[in-house]
């Protein structure tokens, strides 16, 4: 690659407090993490200003200089807390060897173009950072669950054996526990049970709604259009108490029906607004050539309606199947303990026991949802290749 | 359309079989209200087990005891009481009889006598606190604290968790000015049979309040009884207040580095009531479990699971080993004399009327 911006080594007077400032992040953890912070700021500022500096201006050899740093940081963390620390300390050489070459050599300006301002420059990569710690708080939590969901022992914490990837810290019996406990079993068949059959009914009501609202002739549109998106706008708590007194009333509030209909009607906004969303590119005239052809509605609409609207359906129903599945509010007014589902088994778990089974459940679950959303775009990209749409 | 087709088929048959199983077992079947965790399991395996296998009647389990009061009047106001039996505090169970939505019980009608013919009444003696009560467990509420955070000299007082000298570090409290505010008495030099005369006077409250201020700042507040256990496995806490079966499943099961403070421990009363108003087949197959689950035999099985003191005398002799460890449980139980040599009974009376002024002045502390 060619660089198109020259660029010229800087001076320490700008990499060396730069460095430092990154250091002084670094010790903010580990001064924390051993007990004072303000300590692990001032050496890790020290510290790794002083690396920059020898690395550039001492030593010079990069390759040499940057292995050096991450053996000995590596070691550095061994030494106070065995190999996890290690990989920590090396993480960390690796990145400071790094990024004060890439200050002092000023890489950071190459791939950019000539006339931006330092601010600038400043800016482009702030941004990228912000972004990445975006991702980073999105995603840590849950990354975090899943070597915890094989914890030997039965609390949620990273044990010494774990840290030290000692074998006998690790095991499957959360996982065990959850395959041949009643509760958790129990709970995953009324999952099971309601959240498809809510499923069905929020995509049939769902669709048939959206079809008709799209339709210019229907009175009231709007205001129809808002009663019916009002689960998704209402306080969940709100609607489940209004639905359990309701419920109670007419002889459904404990029932497997009860459940299943409390759960539908919190999904058909998405069904609607989905469907509504595709329907907008649908061409009226394409039913009309169908009629003109002797087709009934009901023909048109399985055979030229419905295919060309199935993404906006597929997708509105996922979004109810998870609404279903992931639902514990509504589900602790409406159901009774006959209908205990997962999110309540996880709830009730989470309150009266912290047990690691509900890690164990949390990553399975997390590994179905991939799943899920990995096989619902393959099949998207596998129509729209059928049809056509796309060359890929 | 053969997508379609398939997801029809494919739901209409998860419906009917959902429908078909959701009307099936409603023949007999009770529900059974608890707290879930080890105490539920305790019973599954000491009550309903045995009395599934005797009567064929399907139990199924709710872990809702900890919002059983406002559940109960929901369901009342709802004229749809869902639950069969349900175990609640003593606390708990009183203002539910006052409010009638449990039922009055008669011990010697309703509960079976002792082996010895002693009658129910005299068997569970003072522990039947409410006309509504069944009494089933004593617990208390005692301290725990790691071993090896506190160097050679294990705390052996419940003052000692106010040295924060002697032993650095936080310490667990439940979020709730109940036994913490006696605690804070207790060691702020006031005798033990003097404390509730001093925590009805507003100097008294302060004086409480001001002696939990001194170690405030080492506080982490629970309001789970699960919180305890976690922080004390983590080394979070060096000492901290909770359930003693908790405590006990720590020490004895989980092998965590925990040791037991007795000190000052607060008993407390477990047990059953009926909710009022059920139908007449369900009341009989409440009352039924009822007789079963509370005699002398039942209650001493329990204790096989759980470090909880059977509520009847007559159980006591009987206590045995633990199901699984093999390990006596007399002496893990609140009520053994090594154990209770100093304690403190809940004061229901008290905290009925001081309750509701009490509570506002400590969340009004807690949020300085």
């Amino acid at each position: 690659m060619v660089a198109l911006t020259p660029v010229e080594r800087t001076e320490p007077s700008f990499y060396v407090p730069v460095v430092a400032a990154f250091g002084a992040l670094a010790g903010l953890f580990v001064g924390t993490a051993q007990g004072s912070s303000l300590l692990g700021i001032l050496v890790g500022a020290a510290l790794m200003g002083v690396i920059a500096f020898v690395l550039t201006k001492v030593i010079k050899d990069e390759r040499r200089g940057r292995l050096a740093l991450l053996v000995a940081l590596a070691a550095a963390g061994f030494s106070m807390g065995g190999i996890a620390a290690g990989i920590i300390g090396a993480a960390f050489g690796w990145f400071f060897g790094w990024m004060s070459f890439w200050l002092y050599e000023s890489r950071y300006r190459q791939h950019l173009v000539p006339y931006l301002t330092p601010g600038q420059v400043l800016w482009h990569y702030t941004f990228r950072v912000i972004c990445g710690a975006i991702l980073v708080f999105l995603i840590t939590p849950i990354i975090v669950v899943m070597p915890l969901s094989f914890n030997a022992e039965d609390f949620f914490t990273f044990t010494p054996e774990m840290l030290r990837f000692d074998p006998a810290g690790y095991s499957l019996k959360h996982y065990e526990d959850f395959f041949t406990n009643s509760d958790w079993q129990g709970a995953l068949a009324n999952s099971v049970k309601i959240a498809p059959a809510a499923t069905l009914l929020s995509v049939a009501f769902g669709t048939l709604a959206a079809i008709g609202l799209s339709q210019p002739h229907v009175p009231f549109r709007r205001a129809i259009m808002a009663v019916l998106i009002s689960p998704m706008i209402v306080p969940l708590i709100i609607s489940a108490a209004g639905m359990y007194f309701f419920y109670s009333r007419i002889g459904l509030q404990g029932t497997y029906i009860g459940v299943v209909l409390a759960h539908a009607a919190l999904g058909i906004p998405f069904v609607i607004i989905t469907v509504t969303a595709t329907l907008v590119g649908f061409d009226n005239s394409l039913t009309r050539a169908a009629a003109n052809m002797g087709a009934n509605p009901v023909t048109t609409f399985f055979r030229v309606q419905m295919p060309l609207i199935l993404p906006g359906v597929i997708s509105g129903g996922l979004f109810a199947f998870i609404t279903s599945f992931d639902e514990v509010v509504v589900v602790l007014f409406v159901g009774s303990a006959g209908q205990k589902t997962l999110p309540w088994q996880m709830f009730t778990g989470l309150r009266e026991q912290i047990s690691p089974t509900i890690l164990a459940v949390a990553t399975i679950l997390v590994i179905i949802s991939i799943a899920l959303l990995t096989v619902v775009e393959m099949l998207r990209r596998r129509s729209e290749r059928l049809r056509g749409m796309s060359p890929g | 359309m053969k997508l379609t087709k398939t997801l029809l088929a494919t739901t209409a048959l998860t419906v009917a079989a959902g429908m078909a199983s959701a009307d099936g077992h409603m023949a007999s079947e009770m529900t059974i209200v608890s707290w879930g965790g080890a105490y539920s399991n305790s019973q599954q395996e000491a009550y309903h087990n045995p009395y599934m296998e005797k009567t064929g009647v399907n139990i199924i389990n709710d872990s809702s005891s900890s919002e059983a009061v406002a559940k109960l009047r929901a369901m009342n106001e709802a004229g749809n009481v869902t639950w069969d039996v349900v175990d609640v505090v003593a606390a708990d169970a009183i203002r539910l009889c006052d409010e009638g939505l449990a039922m009055e019980i008669d011990p010697d009608e309703h509960l079976a006598p002792a082996p010895d013919g002693t009658s129910a009444e005299d068997d569970f003696g003072d522990l039947i606190v409410s006309d509504c009560f069944i009494p089933q467990i004593v617990y208390s509420t005692t301290f725990g604290y790691r071993t090896d955070m506190v160097g050679d000299t294990p705390p052996t007082s419940v003052c000692d968790v106010f040295d924060t000298e002697a032993y650095p570090g936080k310490r667990a409290l439940e979020k709730n000015p109940i036994n913490n505010m006696e605690w804070a008495l207790l060691c702020d030099g006031v005798a033990k049979d003097e404390v509730y005369d001093v925590l009805e006077t507003e100097e008294g409250q302060q004086q409480a309040l001001d002696k939990l201020a001194t170690i405030k700042d080492e506080v982490i507040w629970w309001s789970a009884g699960a919180d305890t256990p976690q922080l004390l496995a983590d080394g979070e806490i060096v000492m901290g207040s909770t359930y003693n079966g908790r405590l006990f499943s720590v020490i004895e099961e989980q092998k965590q580095p925990v040791a037991m403070l007795w000190d000052a421990q607060v008993f407390d009363l477990d047990g059953w009531i009926i909710p009022a108003g059920l139908p007449e087949d369900r009341l009989a197959r409440a009352l039924d479990y009822i007789y079963f689950a509370t005699d002398t035999q039942r209650l001493a099985d329990q204790s096989k699971y759980i470090s909880y003191g059977p509520a009847r005398a007559s159980s006591a002799p009987l206590v045995s080993t633990h199901a699984d460890l093999g390990i006596e449980m007399a002496p893990h139980m609140p009520t053994d004399p090594e154990n209770a040599k100093n304690t403190f009974l809940y004061n229901y009376e008290f905290w009925a009327d001081y309750r509701d002024d009490i509570d506002a002045k400590f969340q009004a502390w807690l949020a300085q």
